[in-house]
């Protein structure tokens, strides 16, 4: 029992890491949802794997599976450069026309094989663990343990190989290609593993919930950092977590584990947006509330330094006439002439307000920026 | 042309921002009547947005815009705006007619459909632009001037008193750069007032009458030979913080 | 005797069937268009994934899968899918595809998760319910048509009504807001029948191949047409066409689904279009450069210098291309 826990623990920590790092890159590239139609549109593929070898971890599996991915790659782009189609509907049609393919194959010679497309698309940790590497007598765990490992171990290899390359492909295609490194290779390597990374994770999470672990960790990760390296090691660790405390969490309540890492994933997401410091909703909003009255006292002294000196200070700078200038309300312009008074940028003349020379040299800076 | 009462455009003390940077700081602006007015200033200075603000495409953070003594929203029928033309898919499924139509929407109101005499008009602006030959045209068979002529078509047929246009001469050729010009000092003539946000400083004289320089602030605002010294211009292109010291 | 009847029973369902395939794909074609051509083809691969933990629990309150009620479940969740893929994209760095990616999968698993919750919690009533993620158009029974019929009309109606306030809407947003339309309002409509259109199509197609209802129909409408009426009404009849036609190659073997048949059969009309549609078709356009290469090579010979010709049959190309 709690070695199958363990099993199943691995394979969704090892699964959540090779589908974390490439993810980081879809995400920069602005390509996440290449990921949704490929797990989609590698169904044709698989099905056609699984009539030649009858199994559905064989290694022509991940194979084939991954050229169908490729492929619908170069499809969606083949019909971009018709220019009849733009991106994001070339890629609406591509993946669920190769989808409805293989949904159709499976359903029509379901009798013959015993694929079915709710483990596909849906996927079932819980059953991950069945499928064992067994070696004569020796069990050495389970067979998407080893599927997963070795793609994680690849997309290290290839993020860490062609990290040069790939951070400025992901950020600069022209200079890339000046220099000589060929994006459209780095490209295709990408989406090559992209492919082969969600065919490995069928298994244990479906076509559908991979898209969660490839674009959700690196989501959460673009906001807490603006380094490539941190991104990446953070998206690894929130996918784990992620994964480890979905699949708690689904243990407790009894329903679908992959669902319920997607479902952890989106809050984490959420939370995340909330509390981050300087990017996050909170701070956002407590910024927003503090520049507010910074903004608006700006606003008093440019406004003031705009007409100094002018026919027309006399009346632009009485207190009593301020807020219909600027046309705020008045309870608003009481309190923005008190902060602007405290804060001695500017000074009252009788019923005028005139600039102090602090309040001068704001207005100088607010208009040189 | 100075009939200091009335004013086509007033703004007063306008501030606009985008989230926390300042794209506006109090802009007062007034335009009389019956002008041909550039607004310049180097990239980034505001100019789409003092005329976005204007129509009340964006939220002030301060300051009011009138159009005749009224708020915009009451005037909008003599307002007439063409946008850059970059801001639209030229591919969308329309013909050249149709998008001149489009014009009309303003003055026809919710649910009516346009109807002959609206056809009429356009096809009339059509002429004065030199396009009613390409009326069933699918617009991304146009050149950039074309789709330009277009779009001043669609604002001849709003016909506004006041008119609104950002970059009109942007990417178009030398004969529809020179076509548009003898459109708009029509319109001059004809009491209009035009509005233009202008690129090229070579042509400031020799096209407007009226000029605004803008650089965040409002740097100068009047009849081009008053205002178009190069003091001024050093004072919107460059020289900023000298400018700053100096005051 | 017994035979005949089956077989009337039989038609019975097919054109029960027929006729709500045909109704989808009217209006999920039509309103397809604007998706579209406001390049959101994929918000609504979002909306219909997002839709299904609203179907949960749109079963869960009320214990019932009347379709309305299940449809105004997805509706919801449809809408607030959207309204956080929005949101995220306002408030944070991240773009589209990321935040639709996010919402698309995480919603789909929450809808898996309260799914299962439902099955284990022993409810008898919920067989059916994970149709919505596959679709099983053969199971559209009389009402199902009948709330595809009422919600869809209102839906096409309403899109004839503000028809030139959507269009100048889609086509020059800047221009709409100038002359007082009121935008923000008609981008939440026009978003709203959007989501009518795909929680009607949910339990026939399924939330997979949703997507594929709204763009295939109307990209294979635009190859053949330049005008926005045009374009939708060939959009609806490439709908129809494609719901009409799985359906019916569908039934006329065991072991081929409906839904997957359908977006094969409108797929097969985008290819159609893109190769053989006058004037934009990829054979047309081939035709007509091979002819103005040839003619220009003629004109040189006798003409014009040849460098001058080379670069005029560049621009050309591109300007075909």
């Amino acid at each position: 029992m709690i070695q199958e826990h363990l099993d199943i623990l691995l394979i969704a920590i090892v699964t959540a890491s090779a589908c974390a790092l490439p993810g980081v890159f879809l995400v920069l590239r602005r390509m996440t949802l290449m990921s949704d139609a490929i797990s989609h549109a590698i169904l044709p593929g698989i099905v056609l794997a699984f009539f030649l070898t009858h199994s559905l971890s064989s290694p022509l599996m991940i194979l084939a599976a991954a050229a169908t991915g490729v492929l619908t790659v170069v499809f969606v782009e083949l019909l971009q450069k018709t220019k009849l189609v733009k991106e994001d509907a070339a890629i609406g049609l591509t993946f669920p026309a190769l989808f409805s393919i293989g949904v159709i194959l499976i359903s029509r010679f379901s009798s013959n094989i015993h694929l079915d497309i709710d483990a596909v698309l849906l996927g079932e940790l819980a059953y991950a663990p069945l499928n064992r590497l067994e070696i004569s007598v020796y069990d050495l765990g389970p067979v998407s343990l080893y599927v997963m490992g070795g793609m994680l171990l690849l997309n290290l290899a290839f993020i860490i190989i062609f990290y040069k390359e790939l951070k400025l492909a992901t950020f600069d295609v022209s200079l890339a290609a000046t220099l000589g490194f060929a994006p459209a290779l780095i490209h295709y390597g990408l989406m090559t593993l992209v492919s082969m990374t969600t065919v490995g994770a069928f298994d244990a999470v479906g076509s559908i919930l991979v898209v969660a672990l490839i674009a959700g960790p690196p989501a959460t990760a673009y906001l807490m950092t603006d380094s490539l390296t941190r991104m990446l090691v953070l998206s690894v660790i929130i996918g784990c977590m992620n994964a480890v405390s979905g699949y708690w969490l689904s243990f407790l309540l009894n329903v679908s584990i992959a669902g319920t890492i997607a479902t952890v994933t989106f809050f984490v997401f959420g939370l995340i947006f909330m509390i981050v410091p300087n990017r996050g909703l909170i701070s956002i909003a407590r910024r927003h509330i503090r520049q507010k009255w910074e903004f608006a006292q700006t606003m008093l002294v440019i406004h003031l330094f705009n007409h100094e000196g002018l026919p027309e200070a006399q009346d632009e700078s009485e207190i009593a006439h301020l807020h219909e200038h600027l046309r705020w309300e008045p309870t608003f312009a009481t309190r923005v002439v008190k902060y602007a008074l405290n804060n001695r940028y500017v000074s009252q003349q009788a019923t005028q307000l005139m600039l102090t020379d602090r309040g001068r040299s704001i207005a100088q800076q607010a208009l040189v920026q | 042309m100075q009939a200091p009462d009335v004013k086509a455009i007033e703004v007063t003390d306008l501030t606009v921002a985008y989230r926390e940077t300042p794209v506006l700081w109090d802009i007062d602006l007034d335009v009389p009547p019956g002008v041909l007015l550039a607004i310049v200033g180097p990239n980034g200075a505001g100019k789409t947005t003092l005329i976005k603000a204007i129509l009340g495409l964006v939220r002030p953070a301060a300051g009011n815009v009138l159009i005749y003594n009224k708020p915009y929203a009451l005037q909008r029928k003599i307002v007439g705006y063409v946008p850059q033309r970059g801001s639209v898919d030229w591919d969308f499924p329309t013909n050249v007619l149709d998008v001149v139509m489009m014009g009309r929407y303003g003055a026809l109101g919710w649910i009516r459909r346009p109807g002959k005499q609206d056809r009429e008009m356009a096809m009339h602006a059509l002429e004065k632009v030199g396009m009613e030959k390409y009326t069933t045209r699918q617009i991304s068979q146009l050149s950039g001037g074309q789709q330009q002529r277009v779009f001043l078509a669609r604002a001849l047929v709003q016909d506004a008193t006041i008119y609104l246009m950002d970059e009109p001469f942007q990417g178009v050729d030398a004969t529809t750069e020179r076509a548009i010009i003898s459109l708009l000092q029509e319109l001059r003539e004809n009491g209009k007032t035009v509005v233009v946000v202008h690129h090229d400083l070579q042509t400031v004289t020799d096209y407007f009458d009226w000029v605004t320089l803008l650089n965040i602030r409002r740097i100068a605002s009047g009849p081009v030979d008053e205002t178009f010294t190069s003091d001024n211009l050093r004072e919107t292109y460059g020289g900023r913080i000298a400018f700053m010291k100096n005051r | 005797m017994d035979n005949l009847y089956f077989l009337t029973r039989f038609d019975y369902t097919l054109i029960i069937v027929s006729i709500g395939a045909a109704l989808l794909g009217t209006v999920s074609g039509a309103l397809g268009t604007y998706a579209v051509l406001r390049r959101q083809s994929l918000l609504g691969d979002a909306i219909s994934h997002a839709a299904l933990p609203g179907i949960a629990i749109a079963f869960l309150l009320t214990g019932s899968k009347t379709p309305l009620i299940l449809v105004l479940g997805a509706a919801v969740a449809g809408w607030l899918g959207t309204l956080i893929i929005l949101s995220i994209v306002r408030l944070t760095r991240i773009k589209y595809d990321s935040a639709l990616g996010l919402v698309l999968s995480t919603f789909f698993g929450f809808g898996l998760v309260l799914l299962t919750f439902i099955q284990r919690s022993g409810n008898a009533n919920q067989a059916g319910l994970d149709d919505f993620i596959f679709g099983q158009a053969a199971t559209i029974l009389k009402r199902d048509v009948l709330t595809i019929g009422i919600l869809g009309g209102v839906a096409l109606i309403i899109m004839v009504i503000f028809w030139k306030e959507l269009k100048l809407l889609i086509f020059d947003e800047g221009f709409a807001a100038s002359i007082g339309l009121p935008t923000r309002s008609l981008d939440i409509l026009l978003t709203s029948l959007l989501v009518i259109a795909i929680v009607l199509g949910l339990q026939a197609v399924g939330a997979v191949l949703m997507s594929a209802m709204l763009v295939a129909p109307a990209v294979a409408a635009r190859q053949w047409t330049d005008r926005l009426n045009l374009m939708v009404t060939l959009a609806a009849c490439f709908g129809a066409f494609a719901g009409v036609s799985g359906t019916i190659i569908s039934s006329s073997a065991t072991g081929i689904p409906t839904g997957p048949t359908i977006i094969l059969c409108a797929t097969v009309a985008v290819g159609f279009s893109i190769a053989f549609a006058p004037n934009r078709g990829l054979l047309w356009n081939s035709i007509k450069q091979r002819r103005n290469r040839r003619n220009l090579k003629i004109a040189t010979n006798k003409f014009v210098g040849a460098t001058a010709a080379e670069n005029q049959i560049k621009e050309n190309d591109t300007r075909t291309s």
